[in-house]
């Protein structure tokens, strides 16, 4: 084992450094990766003849300014913080979940269903009953490429990229024909839907709605499912290592249908949310399955990286990536420049910050003074 | 041929080398000895260039060199054969020799490369043809060309870090003839074990290490076995155990006509009968790769049984999954401990309820009970003597001697009746082996059944009440331990004569 003396001690400059930043070595990485991600979106923005600092100001009180501003970043934020605890879910148990796309589309055609069928139930029941539905649409589409994965051996990469372009033109075919507005024609979407399904706006005076409380107890859900049960301990265990855990008397193959089924579910309850908390309160299909998702599925992966893995921290991270939808719109209306332009600023910080990861784990475990522990043995 | 003098280098919280001497002559055998963590790997990776000495030199052949990468060390003379093989299983051996060359593949010319891998390997007696894929080869084969990778960059100075530990006794032998062709033609070996027996006979030089120092300096002549230990542990270690006799009780774990196949669908355990009974020891040895492997897991149902049958406790087991079997009475200690045997980046306390997680008082309505937890682990850390700087410490920071007393414990303290134990010491140092052979014993005497797996000859004849001894998935024959000699096992490993020496049950 490891004796340490204070002469010892005084040898390591190196140690030193690494406790100060310790608290903040998870954090270091991820905000230069951003600040330099800004530095490359500056010099694009200068391309497009726009002065970078107006725009970057912009872009702050655009997401951060007022109470407004931050109501519409946490709006934006929703989907990505409940598809980001689903990433938590999935990838700590080993399982990459690319499908969340097709598992928010699927939540949100359950839960239209559900409110089709019953729109005259209450509403205190009737909002929890199509929250449950996006779960168990998502959970369900989840679930088939997790059992593929647990039983099969399909590579649920693969799957699950699939199973979103089945996800989105089944809701097309869906909304071509038999969910359609009757009396409309050729546009793809519902008819309003029952307004005993509407998602309370919380007051405030701001367009916020409960689906934000929703995210928060499902993340919440998902620190406790991963971090305090038994079943979380059980995913973890298969996500570090299947041998082991297999040796020791768990069930590997169940645990990663069921890491993706809980995945889906957060993905589909995103996808009840992004229904019942919209402004026009219907099914959406015009523009894409991307339009409805806001490519929530995807984003959703990025702020589960920059969060840790970690539910709590993902709720952070999100809100953070929703300050950039929300800003981007405001930084776009300012200094003119094309959308395009503020989509490829954002593609500019997930690439930086998903490059980044691989350092921020060295830096961690340098900071934790680990790597020499190691190589020591 | 090399020194290095006054070699210290410290890491942030330790020093792993403090102001080492270290001396090879040509032609000499030069043993680094010392448990694990004393410094041995730092040292050696210091002379490859892996790391740089904060104070000290190294003199190569007469002048000073300033060894600042792998391929100085290469270019100056020294080579290294790392105890996990450096080479490329998709590939063949001239393909191997081609890539440490730095060449592109596509572009090298292997017929050169192959004639003189030839030339190589008549010289030195390898036996290694240029044209084996990897993948193809045993262990041992696998490690002799390694050797010849050095030796093809002319290598002069050539470190061994524990070359033993993935061998069996008889290509152990192998090797030290090799080792001694080396040294006969004038190269320098740094040999690095933990191993006594071997280390007295193939030294010509021991220097061994504790904690970073110099413990002692000797030759194989002026020391013995005993003396070896007290320097490198730094107290007097105990090598002969007395067994209790005792009388077995009810069999408890019944193995019957037991076939399996391996991972590429060969019959890899062939129509084997054994039988262990409540308070003894049953030692299986063999060659590694002769089916132990397969037997362990067919047992603890990780592997497909094609016919036989398995009893635990007298029950025939008819859902061959681990959770099953354990749940019946059988604990298992897994080889390969980071493998499968615990989860490096859990904690030491989440590795010691891996098993009962989901029991009271582990989890009370779902969720973990982090008293109960935080309770048990620290009574087993006190327990099975785990040095740890607490419960929470990452198990993939602790030693592998200590990360084996934390499987040895979880799986020990269950309450099982019946244990089934694979390569309990494999590659762990002298300290915590001798610990693990006593918890094996107190098991023992407290009437567990206990089936022990082991390539370790010494360790299965010390322990076993019975040997069985395993060749190509058959049983090749049944020793008691009173009848049983190091020679006739080996010739029964070796798959020389089925015969029962002893008609002894089992």
């Amino acid at each position: 084992m490891l004796k340490m003396t204070d002469n010892q001690q005084r040898f390591s400059a190196g140690l030193d450094i690494g406790r100060l930043l310790r608290p903040f070595a998870g954090l270091v990485v991820p905000a230069a990766a951003v600040i330099a991600a800004l530095a490359v979106g500056a010099i694009l923005l200068g391309v497009f003849g726009a002065n970078p600092l107006t725009g970057y100001r912009a872009l702050l009180s655009g997401a951060f300014g007022g109470p407004d501003e931050l109501a519409a970043t946490a709006l934006k934020s929703i989907p990505l913080m409940l598809v980001g605890v689903g990433i938590c879910i999935a990838f700590r148990t080993g399982v990459i979940n690319i499908g969340g796309e097709g598992q928010i589309i699927m939540g949100a055609i359950v839960a239209t269903l559900v409110a089709l069928a019953l729109p005259d139930v209450p509403r205190p029941i009737l909002v929890p009953l199509v929250m449950i539905a996006g779960g168990v649409g998502g959970g369900i589409w989840g679930a088939i490429p997790g059992a593929l994965k647990a039983y099969s051996g399909v590579n649920e990469i693969l799957s699950t990229i699939m199973m979103n372009i089945i996800a989105g033109f089944f809701m097309s075919f869906l909304l071509e024909d038999w969910l359609i507005e009757p009396g409309a024609i050729r546009i793809q979407q519902t008819k309003r839907l029952s307004q005993n399904a509407d998602l309370p706006i919380l007051p405030g005076g701001t367009r916020l709605h409960l689906g934000i409380v929703v995210a928060l107890i499902v993340a919440i859900l998902g620190y406790l499912l991963l971090f305090r049960s038994s079943l979380g301990m059980r995913l973890r265990a298969v996500g570090h290592n299947p041998h082991a855990s297999r040796a020791a008397g768990m069930k590997v193959e169940m645990s990663i249908t069921q890491a993706l089924a809980f995945s889906g579910a957060c993905a589909g309850i995103a996808g009840a949310v992004l229904v019942f908390g919209s402004e026009s309160h219907r099914l959406i299909g015009e523009g894409g399955p991307l339009a409805f998702t806001q490519s929530a599925g995807f984003n959703g992966i990025v702020t589960a990286l920059f969060g840790g893995l970690h539910p709590l921290f993902t709720v952070l991270s999100s809100y953070l990536f929703g300050g950039m939808l929300a800003g981007g719109i405001s930084l776009q209306r300012v200094v003119q420049v094309p959308q395009a332009l503020v989509i490829a600023l954002n593609g500019v910080v997930v690439v930086f910050v998903v490059g980044s990861l691989k350092l921020r784990a060295r830096v961690q475990r340098w900071a934790e003074g680990d790597i020499q522990m190691e190589d020591r043995a | 041929m090399l020194e290095m003098q006054g070699i210290t280098k410290r890491f942030p919280g330790v020093v792993a080398n403090e102001d080492v001497d270290f001396t090879v002559l040509p032609g000499q055998v030069h043993t680094l000895l010392g448990e694990n963590g004393a410094g041995k790997s730092t040292l050696v990776k210091i002379l490859y260039g892996l790391y740089h000495p904060d104070e000290g030199s190294i003199t190569f052949e007469g002048s000073p060199v300033n060894i600042y990468s792998p391929s100085v060390a290469i270019r100056t003379g020294i080579g290294m054969i790392h105890q996990h093989f450096m080479l490329v299983d998709t590939l063949t051996v001239a393909e191997n020799v081609a890539l440490g060359l730095g060449k592109p593949l596509g572009l090298a010319n292997l017929q050169p490369i192959r004639r003189r891998i030839r030339e190589v390997s008549e010289e030195f007696g390898l036996h290694v043809d240029p044209d084996t894929y990897i993948w193809q080869m045993a262990v041992g084969e696998r490690q002799r060309a390694e050797i010849l990778k050095a030796l093809y960059r002319n290598v002069r100075l050539l470190v061994l870090d524990e070359p033993t530990a993935v061998l069996t006794p008889p290509e152990v032998t192998d090797l030290f003839v090799t080792l001694r062709q080396l040294t006969a033609d004038g190269r320098g070996l740094v040999f690095i074990s933990h191993k006594l027996n071997e280390v007295m006979e193939i030294s010509d030089e021991i220097t061994v290490l504790r904690d970073g120092k110099v413990s002692g300096r000797t030759t194989p002549a002026e020391s013995s076995r005993e003396s070896l230990a007290m320097m490198m542990v730094g107290r007097p270690v105990e090598f002969t155990r007395t067994i209790a006799d005792q009388t077995p009780g009810e069999p408890k774990l019944e193995v019957q006509n037991l076939r399996v196949r391996g991972d590429r669908g060969e019959l890899a355990v062939h129509d084997v009968n054994i039988d262990v009974r409540a308070g003894e020891i049953v030692g299986i040895v063999g060659v590694s790769g002769n089916g132990q492997r397969e037997l362990a897991e067919a047992i603890i149902g990780l592997r497909e049984i094609e016919s036989g049958q398995v009893n635990v406790d007298g029950d025939p087991v008819k859902t061959p999954t681990p959770k099953h079997v354990r749940a019946m009475g059988l604990a298992y200690v897994p080889e390969e401990r980071m493998k499968y045997g615990s989860i490096g980046d859990f904690t030491v306390a989440e590795n010691l309820i891996l098993v009962d997680y989901d029991q009271a008082p582990y989890v009370r309505n779902g969720l973990l009970s982090f008293n109960s937890i935080e309770e048990r682990s620290e009574q087993l850390v006190g327990d099975y003597s785990i040095r740890t700087p607490n419960t929470s410490t990452l198990t993939r920071k602790l030693s592998g001697g200590n990360i084996q007393k934390v499987v040895i414990a979880r799986e020990f303290s269950g309450g099982a009746e019946t244990l089934l134990v694979a390569q309990p010491t494999r590659g762990i140092d002298i300290g915590a082996a001798e610990y693990i052979h006593e918890q094996l014993l107190i098991q023992r005497s407290q009437g567990k059944a206990i089936l022990l797996i082991s390539e370790d000859l010494d360790e299965v004849m010390a322990l076993s009440d019975r040997l069985v001894v395993m060749y190509e998935g058959s049983v090749m024959g049944r020793v008691s331990r009173e009848e049983a000699t190091i020679e006739q096992v080996g010739l029964l490993m070796s798959g020389v004569g089925e015969l029962e020496i002893s008609p002894v049950a089992g």
